[in-house]
């Protein structure tokens, strides 16, 4: 059940990309943009607790679900150590996630060549 | 020295022969169905290279000094070089031209670049200022990716209207010695077209109008029918851009649905994995100085209008939100033109 939730939640998310890509002239970096900012703004609107929570990692793992780390961790360090929360919070909450990307980015850039597709 | 007919047509009085034609292609383009058309392919991107614009430069290069060597002349013999590529300061042909040495000018008006050299150089030819002159283009998938889209590091997925960049060059070699050769006879030049299309994904959409009004503007001028052509001959609308370029000629008129094709429409014949099919300045130039000029040669194709389309935008004009200018040079090629 767990495994059909992620995926229908994961695969809805990921589907309106796919049509903002085909059907906009949007960018793929602003779609990126787009789905952190709408992640952050659906937590903070209390939206996205409820698909977190029926969609687990189908909700975590797409970007939308980095901006709902993100502000999940600006509430926790607010409630914590006050305003100043607001701002270290969110990255303290991802730290983790943003090292592993640049990590694992430097891993495979330094060993892999980019190839036109066959 | 030829002179100028009707609104922006060029009549060669001494129509320039194109004495020598070479064309280059990379691994999808030879699969195609053209792919026996080309003189020389090559299957890595990268062709022994380090980078992919060394590749092109390489594809340039190749192109240059193959067709002055199918004429028996060497690049001393060539008195101007004309051309252009898709990249930032058209670094392809330029540094390609620092590798053979002959004097340069170096052109840019995107795809429709081979078109743009082809008439300048078939001016200076006629002019009497040049006996031979090389005109060549070229574009590389990944080096086009990289300079108008996203590089292949991003491993971004393309939308359905956009075309693949052709890896391909094409050289041609005017000349005013005489002989029974495909010459260039008259020579249309573009006006800039905008009819406000941003989306940089779909330009063949974008190019259509400049395509359609160029070509009709060179028939007037000439006073030649929609027929007169065996082949209309645009250089990457792709099947999109096509299809649009039927409806508005349709519009306006005119109907070259029996007499026009299109390189980049042609050159993966209808290959799904290509979207709508091939562009940039190779497709058109690598089509035209493949399997084209053979035809010409042969006479299976005795009177073809080459019309090249370039989308004359940078990825910062597109970033900032303005359309996308468009351009199209039409050159007409000719078998046993009599005048």
């Amino acid at each position: 059940m767990n495994y059909l939730s992620a995926f229908l939640v994961g695969g809805a998310i990921c589907a309106a990309g796919q049509i903002l890509l085909s059907k906009t002239d949007l960018t793929p970096a602003r779609i990126l943009v787009i789905f952190v900012t709408a992640g952050v703004a659906l937590t903070a609107l209390g939206l996205y607790e409820p698909i977190v929570k029926f969609g687990g990692a189908g909700a975590k793992v797409p970007l939308t679900g980095f901006g709902y780390a993100l502000a999940k961790g600006a509430y926790k360090a607010v409630d914590e150590s006050g305003l100043l929360g607001a701002l270290s919070g969110g990255v303290t909450a991802t730290a983790a996630g943003i090292s592993a990307a640049v990590l694992f980015g430097y891993i495979v850039a330094v060993i892999f060549t980019p190839k036109t597709r066959k | 020295m030829g002179s100028q007919i009707g609104k922006r047509t060029i009549k060669f009085k001494n129509p320039p022969n194109i004495t020598a034609a070479y064309s280059v292609a990379g691994r999808k383009e030879k699969e195609g169905p053209f792919g026996q058309s080309f003189d020389l392919t090559f299957d890595d991107e990268h062709w022994g290279e380090k980078t992919y614009e060394q590749a092109e430069r390489k594809i340039y290069l190749k192109a240059v000094e193959s067709v002055i060597e199918r004429a028996n002349l060497k690049p001393d013999d060539i008195s101007f070089l004309f051309g252009g590529d898709l990249l930032n300061q058209i670094i392809a042909s330029g540094f390609a031209a620092r590798e053979v040495g002959i004097p340069f000018f170096g052109l840019y008006g995107a795809c429709s670049t081979m078109a743009e050299s082809a008439i300048l150089g078939s001016m200076a030819v006629d002019g009497g200022f040049a006996r031979y002159v090389v005109c060549a283009t070229s574009s590389h998938f990944a080096t086009a990716e990289r300079q108008f889209r996203n590089p292949l590091e991003l491993g971004t997925p393309k939308t359905p209207s956009a075309q693949n960049t052709v890896s391909a060059s094409g050289a041609v070699l005017l000349t005013s010695d005489r002989g029974r050769y495909p010459a260039a006879t008259h020579a249309t030049a573009g006006r800039v077209i905008d009819l406000g299309a941003t989306d940089v994904n779909n330009m063949g959409a974008a190019m259509a109008p400049a395509a359609v009004e160029t070509i009709i503007c060179h028939l007037e001028d000439t006073g030649r029918g929609d027929n007169y052509y065996d082949v209309i001959l645009t250089g990457d609308l792709g099947t999109f851009g096509t299809s649009l370029f039927h409806k508005l000629a349709d519009d306006s008129q005119h109907d070259f649905s029996a007499v026009h094709q299109d390189c980049g429409s042609l050159i993966y014949g209808g290959d799904e994995k290509m979207n709508c099919g091939g562009s940039g300045c190779g497709c058109g130039a690598s089509m035209l100085c493949g399997h084209f000029y053979k035809e010409l040669v042969q006479e299976r194709i005795k009177r073809l209008l080459f019309v090249a389309t370039g989308a004359l935008h940078s990825p910062t004009s597109a970033l900032q939100g303005e359309s996308i200018p468009c351009i199209a040079h039409a050159i007409s090629i000719e078998m046993g033109y009599g005048g």
